[in-house]
């Protein structure tokens, strides 16, 4: 086992050196992969940002249930009745229509209420179910839309789950973007690994005359194809960084003109590290791939 | 120890390098290999390390049948041999010091041990304080120096030397040919090829003389060697 991690040591250290021989190629290669990768991770990134909004709004789903214009006190209780009545129902509230108005002109839509002579908005109760089974929503809508003095029933669900239909087609969008650009990073490692066999050509044919085993000669290969790969995931781990510094301030203020509040956050260490492992390891695969193909001529 | 049976070795073409060679190496032995060029000498020292393999017959090194050693093993039966090829093949990016480390990190020795062998080993071939150099900046000899303390740093039983003296002018060859008898007296079986055998006639080796790929001559030496009769 300590001569496996000596062996291996001594690869890295050999793979190091390589690297740093020749600081520009190393820094080409490095840029490449990272520009590539930072794509698919500000992607990801992005995606998980408004995934934590949607989440944040879709953590109740609600049934709005106005009620029509005459409705009274007594229409009002019935209906309350009927509400305590339903088994699947987790919690109700009652908004007054005056309330409405004031939660309305607090969301900065007051203006386009400002020309008419009374408040047009019904009364209403907003209902959130036991379970967030979209099927027992709509079945819950159609019976109460059928109650007397309901005007009308809102799903308030249904935009969410547009927006899910988005964030899941946002996330294979970026699933098949992290495929093809980790595809041209196995490409790049694998032509560089090529290179670096051609030019240790010499070096490589000594070493199996003096009895280096195949595993011996790869190791360093591998070790290399990693490490420009975990620089490249440094690199695009560091581009969206700083995307997310520059683009946090507009969205903030952006959010705010919609009366929302929205933090853009970046990578967290764990995301972090999912960036740089992930670079690391098809740098890793495309020098096996490379050291499998060329390593026999060599 | 060197057992060739029956050994012959063709090559895609037709060309035959061996026909049918035999003989037997023991313990201890200096055997100088000379003939013709093109006589199959070099084809026949690679059949030890399995660079080439035979197209029939058996080679077997202290009982082993090499012949047919699986791929993975053959590291294995090199790192018990020592190698000194007709160009010194060091590696120029590295000092003199690093090109005779490179066996002992191929096996995994702990580099202190490492560091006093290949210290030893320079100073065997005459090279000791000069690990630091670049093989560059040495002579041919002086290179050729090198690959022979990188051959014996892994103390090996058995010295193979394919021309080691090929491209050196006589004084280094003399110098070169007394280093391979001062092994051999230290008890390594040594095989030399060799287009000048008189360079180690001092040493009385055994001769085997090859043409056109046979055996025609084996000539053991009778009596001790001159130098140590005197």
């Amino acid at each position: 086992m300590i001569h496996w991690l000596y062996l291996h040591l001594r690869a890295i250290a050999h793979a190091l050196r390589r690297l740093a021989a020749q600081p520009l190629s190393t820094l080409l290669s490095a840029l490449v992969v990272g520009i590539a990768l930072s794509l698919p991770g500000g992607g990801y990134l992005l995606l998980d940002n408004v995934s934590s909004l949607a989440r944040g709004v879709s953590g109740a789903p609600e049934i709005s249930l106005f009620l029509d214009m005459d409705a009274g006190p007594e229409d009002r209780a019935a209906i309350e009745q009927g509400l305590k009545a339903t088994p699947d129902l987790g919690s109700y509230r009652f908004v007054a229509r005056d309330e409405a108005l004031r939660q309305l002109e607090a969301s900065g839509l007051g203006d386009v209420l400002g020309g008419l002579s009374a408040n047009p908005l019904p009364d209403a109760f907003v209902l959130s179910l036991r379970e967030e089974d979209p099927e027992l929503f709509e079945r819950m809508a159609e019976q109460m839309a059928a109650w007397p003095k309901v005007a009308h029933v809102q799903l308030d669900s249904a935009w969410v789950k547009r927006l899910h239909a988005l964030l899941g087609l946002g996330r294979s969008a970026v699933l098949m973007l992290a495929g093809l650009l980790g595809f041209a990073l196995v490409i790049v490692t694998f032509n560089t690994i090529r290179l670096q066999i051609l030019t240790q050509r010499q070096e490589i044919a000594v070493s199996r005359l003096l009895g280096a085993t195949d595993p011996f000669i790869r190791r360093p290969f591998y070790w290399f194809g990693g490490l420009q790969g975990a620089l490249g995931g440094l690199v695009a781990l560091g581009t969206v960084s700083l995307g997310v510094r520059a683009l946090s301030a507009p969205v903030t203020a952006l959010a705010e003109t919609y009366g929302a509040v929205f933090v853009l956050s970046g990578p967290d260490w764990r995301a972090a590290l999912a960036i740089v492992a992930f670079a690391a390891l098809l740098g890793w695969l495309g020098a096996a791939i490379s050291v499998r193909r060329h390593l026999a001529g060599a | 120890m060197i057992v060739f049976e029956g050994v012959a070795k063709r090559y895609a073409g037709g060309y035959t390098a061996l026909a049918g060679i035999s003989f037997e190496v023991r313990h201890g032995e200096l055997v100088v290999l000379s003939g013709h060029s093109g006589a199959g000498k070099s084809t026949l020292l690679k059949l030890i390390p399995v660079i080439e393999r035979p197209s029939a017959g058996r080679v077997l090194i202290n009982g082993q049948d090499v012949s047919h050693l699986p791929r993975t093993a053959i590291p294995y039966l090199r790192r018990n041999l020592g190698l000194v090829l007709q160009e010194s093949r060091l590696l120029f990016d590295r000092s003199v010091f690093d090109n005779v480390m490179l066996p002992l990190v191929i096996t995994g020795h702990p580099p202190g041990d490492a560091a006093r062998r290949v210290g030893a080993a320079l100073e065997r071939v005459g090279l000791d304080g000069r690990g630091k150099e670049m093989p560059a900046g040495l002579s041919g000899g002086e290179q050729q120096r090198v690959a022979i303390a990188r051959a014996i740093v892994n103390r090996p039983s058995i010295l193979i030397a394919d021309e080691p003296t090929a491209h050196l002018d006589p004084a280094y060859a003399a110098d070169i040919a007394e280093l391979f008898r001062s092994f051999n007296q230290a008890g390594v079986t040594v095989l030399i090829s060799t287009h000048d055998a008189s360079l180690f006639s001092a040493s009385r080796p055994r001769r085997l003389v090859l043409a056109k790929g046979q055996l025609v001559e084996d000539s053991r030496p009778t009596g001790r060697p001159a130098m140590e009769a005197a």
